[in-house]
């Protein structure tokens, strides 16, 4: 009755022999819309800092990839909105080491630091080593100097550590740019809707489809350890939880008890899954301990009890519930007690997302028939509304607080955007064809 | 009388299990095949169809009848039901009740506006308060069940109120008459 296809893209996971057999039906499958995520810039803070990443040598044998590490590093830092990186034609010396450095014409550049680097074969022959520095050009310093071994073909993942430890030093915040970013596209309509959970670089490389239905496909999250993400599927007409491992490809439904199975979310020791469930007639938040299968409800209202969010430390949980008449976020601990409200703006307030250091809750606000992303500071109680659109949706947090990205709509479409929690710094997501939504930020990658 | 209207609905209902069966659409092995053309119509000409007969299958085919109006719409973020769909709601209870083999799935569904999962919520709140109608109404639990698609299966695209209205809706769906 139902077309069910499920794809699991092979360089998303190591082969095992136990996939072959998926990926020979995957092939015979349509090609896929692989299309990639274009990230652009639309504000920066005024006086981001200049710096130059200047071009890393190549001193390997194995050949060079058609991107450079700096320049992955440049547009990672620019599109952070915190830096303004200088173009490559413009600077005049192209040193890859520190000794090989002239301060004095860099300080004519106005460029307050300085990335210089190399690419070498790792001891063994068989990875590569990116060797970098970041300089401070005013004292003529060296702020610090790193290695990084790499697999040959990690070159893209290795620029964007380089980027997160050079963003790090000078912000004071860890990067994310070593992370991933999940996502639903749907193409299609009528008969010829499918939907696709995809799996991107942060900065929108590397697509690769997760799971394709043609059914809806929602609510994506991943696991603390970004190994593997749950999600809602209605592939056989109901909805269940499933919970997807990206390397092994193998897949397990977790929760398809009678009524809605839904708004999967991790805790942050990878030991529960809180969803909501109306098996009990009712839409009620639960714990699933992952381990044991043993399902505790935590919350018990006639109302809607949905969304559930953890906080940073696991011990609370954040929901969205309309006990009070309309939807708003409420806290509970994650036994189920102590349940307060949060949000107190607003006609409609749902769907939050907490960020890292627990300061701070993004949300769906809805205000005289708009629906924006707000961001509650929890430690001044302010509201603050980020977003412009009528039907902005989805907020999820970076995992290092520094963005939150949405879905929202353009031209009809949706497309996914990404503000900054001060609202200072924002960008925009498109893909060329497909809506985008529900995006999810993978946990830092260790 | 009564008796006689229930072995004449059994008869049909029999006839209509027979046709369903030959019906390839539920059966995930076969390619979707062209719909077989009619051969009741002059079945319905000589036979009289009272459209207000809700224990009648055919009624649910019967562009006069209310038990062919399937689908009952919403206010924003409610779940209420609108005076104007009694009629409709109480013709299909009792369709349900008159026919014990009929099976209901009642789809909730709500506007783009507000998040996905409390939309999922909303979305059964609806079927659920149609589910209620029908039980109030002599239905059995057993034969209905709800099922919420959220805001995932609008029926119109535009972000303007008239695409919302008719996506706020239930609708039933019957996969056994």
């Amino acid at each position: 009755m139902f077309f069910q296809e499920k794809l699991f893209s092979s360089s998303v996971m190591k082969v095992s022999r136990r996939s072959v057999a998926i990926l020979v039906v995957a092939m015979l499958l349509p090609v896929l819309a692989h299309a990639q995520l274009r990230i652009e810039i639309v504000d920066g803070v005024e006086g981001a800092l200049p710096i130059a990443v200047a071009p890393f040598a190549w001193e390997s044998d194995i050949p060079e990839s058609a991107t450079t590490v700096s320049e992955i590093v440049s547009a990672n830092l620019a599109r952070s909105g915190l830096f303004e990186p200088m173009d490559e034609s413009d600077m005049i010396d192209h040193p890859s080491h520190p000794r090989e450095v002239a301060f004095g014409s860099w300080r004519l550049l106005q460029v307050d630091n300085l990335v210089v680097g190399r690419v070498t074969d790792s001891a063994d022959g068989e990875n590569l080593e990116i060797e970098f520095h970041l300089l401070d050009v005013h004292t003529g310093r060296i702020l610090f100097s790193r290695s990084l071994p790499i697999g040959p073909g990690d070159l893209r993942f290795g620029a964007h550590r380089v980027s997160d430890a050079v963003y790090e030093e000078l912000t004071g915040t860890p990067g994310a740019f070593a992370t991933r970013i999940a996502y639903v596209v749907v193409t299609g309509e009528g008969d010829d809707e499918m939907f696709e959970l995809v799996v991107a670089d942060a900065d929108g490389h590397n697509p690769q489809t997760v799971v394709r239905n043609r059914q809806p496909i929602l609510s994506p999250a991943w696991s603390p350890d970004s190994t593997k993400l749950a999600y809602v599927s209605f592939a056989t007409g109901r909805s269940n939880v499933i919970v997807q491992d990206l390397y092994t490809g193998q897949n397990e439904v977790v929760a398809s008890s009678p009524g809605i199975n839904g708004a999967p979310a991790w805790s942050p020791d990878g030991t529960r899954l809180a969803v909501s469930l109306s098996r009990t007639g009712n839409l009620e938040v639960y714990s699933l301990d992952l381990e044991s299968d043993r399902l505790t409800q935590l919350t018990q209202h006639w109302a809607i009890d949905t969304e559930p969010a953890w906080s940073a430390d696991g011990r609370h949980i954040y929901f969205t519930s309309d006990r009070g008449g309309r939807a708003q976020i409420y806290r509970m601990d994650a036994n189920g007690d102590n349940v307060e409200r949060v949000s107190t703006e607003g006609r409609y307030n749902a769907r939050a997302s907490v960020d890292p250091q627990g300061r701070y809750v993004a949300m769906v606000h809805g205000e005289a028939g708009e629906f924006r992303i707000a961001v509650l500071d929890r430690e001044r109680d302010q509201l603050r509304v980020l977003s412009s659109g009528r039907l902005d949706e989805s907020p999820s947090f970076a995992p290092n607080g520094s963005m939150i990205l949405y879905a929202t709509r353009e031209e009809g479409r949706s497309v996914l955007a990404a503000v900054s929690a001060d609202g200072r710094v924002r960008q925009r997501l498109v893909l060329s064809e497909g809506d985008v939504r529900e995006p999810a930020w993978s946990p830092l990658v260790q | 009388m009564k008796t006689a209207v229930r072995i004449f609905a059994l008869v049909l209902l029999a006839a209509l299990v027979a046709a369903c069966a030959r019906d390839t659409r539920d059966d995930p092995e076969m390619e979707p095949a062209e719909p077989e053309p009619r051969t009741e119509r002059e079945d319905v000409e000589t036979e009289r169809l009272d459209p207000r007969d809700f224990t009648n299958p055919r009624n649910l085919e019967n562009p006069d009848s209310l038990l062919s109006e399937r689908t009952i719409y919403f206010e924003f973020d409610r779940a209420n039901i609108r005076s104007e769909y009694v009629e409709i709601l109480e013709a299909h209870a009792a369709y349900v009740r008159a026919n014990s083999s009929a099976r209901v799935i009642l789809e909730g569904h709500t506007d783009e506006r507000g998040s996905r999962e409390y939309n999922l919520g909303l979305g059964e709140r609806r079927g659920n308060s149609v589910l209620d109608f029908l039980t109030a109404n002599d239905v059995a639990s057993r034969q209905v069940e709800v099922v919420s698609y959220g805001e995932e299966r609008p029926v119109c695209r535009a972000s303007n109120e008239e695409c919302w209205e008719r996506n706020r809706r239930v609708e039933i769906e019957y996969t056994a008459r």
